[in-house]
């Protein structure tokens, strides 16, 4: 005997699902992890793989043994995401058990230990980042030059075009600003003097798995287009005033700015949830990133901006709401 | 061809209109018929008859119950078997009226002819009268609200009507009802308007279709110009092509459309912002009810689902179980199934096929159970998707939270009542998480608390 089946409304559902959206970001990285693969060569490659065998590991462990999830939340594509996102904020020559350390702060500080996807606070890649940068001071902030093929550990290193910027302002001598490798090769990744994170060296390629995810409606441009638009600006009139701050179109285009406004500023977890909350977000955020940059400790203020206003998100929720049906303008 | 839509939010389901070009049949005649007292939104109807009584088609059975109410009339002749219980599309038993089909007899007053009656012709026809005919007639909104229609006609003094809106959007999946009425009723639609102008006091209409009917806008757009062009008219009549977006079916998201007017929070209603809305099913009531004498008891409904022989549009008398039209159409299709009273977005899943069509019943859906069944739900990924899509500028993940912690004081403060349970969260949550459920909840507990707060007043 065949039944009526009852439920409420709606009976339909769209096809969207968790696991489309992370695939689909790690689809959207894959142009970048290419490209890193063929700048930093098998150094990307083992790092790459580390960081995302151990995020992958840590999360189905700790769902299975500590949290006793039914289903198992490895399933669902989200640690591949954070150890792709992980291995891309990391220089290439990384030691494999320093890697593995920030996976477990990625995956076990900053996300299980608040309950797994969709609960924490702070975007778990750049937690365990962060947490490598003070714990690895010097092997977190020296940086393999590209084209080096086969070299992994044993990666010359050299300065980046964040460093030669930040020393320029230190000293106030604008002629150090020369250095730097004109922007075409900036936006492409193949300046040979220059290295930096594996995954935010070429920003054509990152633009690509922008435009990827617009396409396919997983992310809205509000994040990074309000991000990019704020360094645009700030860091445009600190030229003009001073030349000795490096211009606008380099400042976008060095350092993980393009990756953090695209990647991991974006994370839905860990951003707001209305269009006025992402704009001021974005803002902020690009505010804080050429703050930090130019007079913080650090040559790179992408990652510390965006776990700043992840701080806030809950407070941005709180207060910004969307414009409601009817509702007239006070 | 320039087409307009609604403002914030909005989805676009899968169309499945699956009878689009299946033309209307004359549903046979129940051997029982169903009346349920309560058909329409507000009090329920009084049953004037008692057991025994011989009835015709168009004879009053029960009167209307209260200000907000609406008669209700056998649409078939025999006798009245009994006045009892029966499961309805709420899935409870409630007050029937059971009539025994008998023949096929019409009350004489009805005017049973083809011949197309003109305004014209009918100079007795004032604001007032045909209110009263109306709602004599016991037409309700028959896309799916039911909500009297003689209240529309008559807003409250404090709010004017600027023009009448015919709401031919019909954008739940499935159903195509009003479009096969407006494909084979146009010049009876166009006049049902033209009453709906005159008893509204205004001169301005329009006519709201999704560009997914071309037919249908391209036929009243002739008939328009030909009907309300010309030098005698004072009337200012037009077609309004919208883009294909869920719910733009919905009263204040056709609204925005239309006219680009947002009607404010409840308890606001679109003729504080000058629009009188109705669907164009209940035009063409209006024009049966006013011109042809004949009271609302049958009406246009779909009949349909993907593994249906033969899904089909229906002329279907009230209180027809729907198991004779689902018979119609070749059968309930094997295994479980999920019936449904109007579209998959909105619609009721019943338990009974011996449900009878009611007033507000546009479509018989039927859904496999495993089309319709839902995926485990998983933990909210924050990624505000479901904040894009309401078309009301909600933010749905927090209601459905806050409904789920029974904070109902900060569900109030964040509009949970603005609500219009379109389901555009629900449909796009990538976690599937059960949305509107909560708030559908959270909603009615809110509302509740609003009424015994105003009460104590």
């Amino acid at each position: 005997m065949s039944k009526l089946i009852v439920s409420l409304s709606p009976h339909a559902h769209g096809t969207d699902s968790v696991e489309r959206n992370m695939y689909g970001v790690i689809i959207a990285l894959m142009p970048a992890l290419l490209v890193s693969f063929y700048f930093f060569g098998l150094g990307s490659v083992v790092v790459t793989a580390t960081s995302v065998a151990a995020c992958v590991f840590f999360e189905w462990a700790i769902s299975k043994y500590i949290l006793k999830q039914e289903r198992n939340s490895v399933l669902d594509g989200s640690a591949i995401l954070t150890g792709l996102l992980l291995a891309f904020n990391l220089p290439s020559n990384l030691p494999a058990w320093i890697i593995i350390i920030g996976a477990l702060f990625a995956i076990g500080v900053a996300k299980m230990t608040f309950g797994g996807l969709g609960n924490n606070l702070f975007n778990p890649a750049l937690v365990g980042r962060a947490a490598l940068l003070v714990a690895f001071p010097a092997q977190m902030t020296t940086w393999p030059k590209v084209g080096q093929w086969g070299s992994y550990l044993d990666a010359e290193t050299g300065a980046t075009p964040l460093s030669i910027m930040k020393d320029a302002i230190k000293s106030g001598d604008a002629s150090l600003l020369n250095q730097l490798p004109d922007s075409l090769s900036l936006f492409l990744g193949n300046h040979p003097d220059g290295g930096g994170a594996m995954g935010e060296i070429c920003g054509l390629a990152l633009l690509v798995g922008l435009g990827y995810m617009l396409w396919k409606k997983i992310i809205t441009w509000h994040i990074p287009v309000s991000i990019i638009a704020t360094v645009f600006v700030f860091a445009g009139l600190l030229h003009l005033a001073n030349p000795a701050y490096a211009d606008p179109v380099s400042v976008i285009l060095t350092g993980g700015l393009m990756l953090g406004a695209i990647f991991m500023a974006t994370d839905y977890v860990t951003s707001p949830m209305t269009t006025k909350g992402q704009l001021i977000y974005g803002v902020a955020i690009g505010f804080l990133t050429v703050v930090i940059r130019n007079w913080g400790a650090y040559p790179e203020g992408m990652s510390f901006a965006i776990l700043i206003m992840n701080a806030f998100t809950p407070l941005i929720n709180n207060y910004v709401k969307p414009k409601r049906f009817g509702e007239v303008a006070k | 061809m320039n087409a307009r839509t609604f403002s914030i939010g909005g989805i676009h389901p899968e169309e499945n209109k699956l009878t689009h070009e299946v033309a209307t049949k004359v549903a046979a005649l129940p051997k029982q018929a169903i009346f349920p007292l309560s058909q329409h939104i507000g009090a329920p109807a009084k049953p004037v008859v008692q057991k025994g009584d011989k009835v015709k088609v168009g004879t009053l059975i029960a009167e209307a119950g209260g200000f907000v109410s609406a008669p209700i009339f056998s649409s078939v002749s025999g006798t009245v078997f009994k006045i009892d219980t029966a499961i309805d599309a709420t899935g409870y038993r409630k007050p029937v009226i059971i009539i025994n089909v008998e023949g096929d007899e019409w009350e004489e007053t009805i005017d049973r002819s083809d011949k197309l009656e003109t305004v014209e012709a009918h100079p007795e026809l004032t604001p007032e009268e045909i209110v009263n005919r109306v709602k004599e007639a016991g037409v309700v909104g028959m896309g799916g609200a039911c909500f009297p229609t003689f209240i529309k006609l008559t807003p409250p003094p404090t709010a004017k009507a600027e023009c009448v809106i015919i709401n031919a959007v019909e954008c739940e999946p499935y159903i195509t009802a009003d479009f096969r009425l407006m494909m084979e009723h146009a010049d009876e639609i166009l006049v049902g308007l033209e009453l709906l102008m005159i008893a509204a006091k205004v001169t301005t209409g329009y006519i709201g279709i999704e560009t997914n009917k071309p037919a249908a806008i391209e036929l009243l757009t002739e008939k328009v110009i030909t009907k309300f062009n010309v030098q005698s008219s004072k009337f200012n009549v037009s077609v309004v092509p919208l883009k294909q977006r869920y719910p733009q079916g919905g009263e204040k998201q056709l609204v925005d459309a239309v006219i680009q007017r947002q009607v404010p929070a409840p308890p606001a209603i679109p003729v504080n912002v000058g629009a009188i809305v109705q669907n164009v099913g209940t035009a063409f009531a209006v024009y049966e009810a006013v011109m042809k004498h004949k009271p609302l008891f049958e009406r246009y409904t779909t009949v349909t689902g993907k593994r249906l022989a033969n899904p089909g549009n229906f002329l279907v008398r009230m209180g027809t179980p729907m198991q004779d039209l689902i018979d119609a159409c070749g059968g309930m299709p094997e295994g479980d199934n999920k019936l449904l009273a109007g579209g998959p977005m909105m619609g009721k899943a019943l338990t009974s096929t011996e449900v009878p069509i009611c007033k507000g019943t546009n479509s018989v859906t039927i859904i496999s159970d495993d089309e319709a069944r839902r995926k485990e739900p998983q933990p909210c990924i924050r990624c505000a998707k479901c904040v894009g899509v309401c078309p009301m500028g909600l933010e749905p993940y927090l209601l459905a939270k806050l409904s789920e912690i029974k904070n109902w004081e900060r569900a109030e403060q964040e509009d949970i009542v603005s609500c219009i349970e379109c389901g555009s969260c629900q449909f796009t949550c990538p976690a599937h998480r059960p949305l509107l459920d909560n708030i559908r909840q959270g909603k009615a507990t809110v509302m509740g608390i609003i009424r015994s707060r105003a009460a104590k007043k």
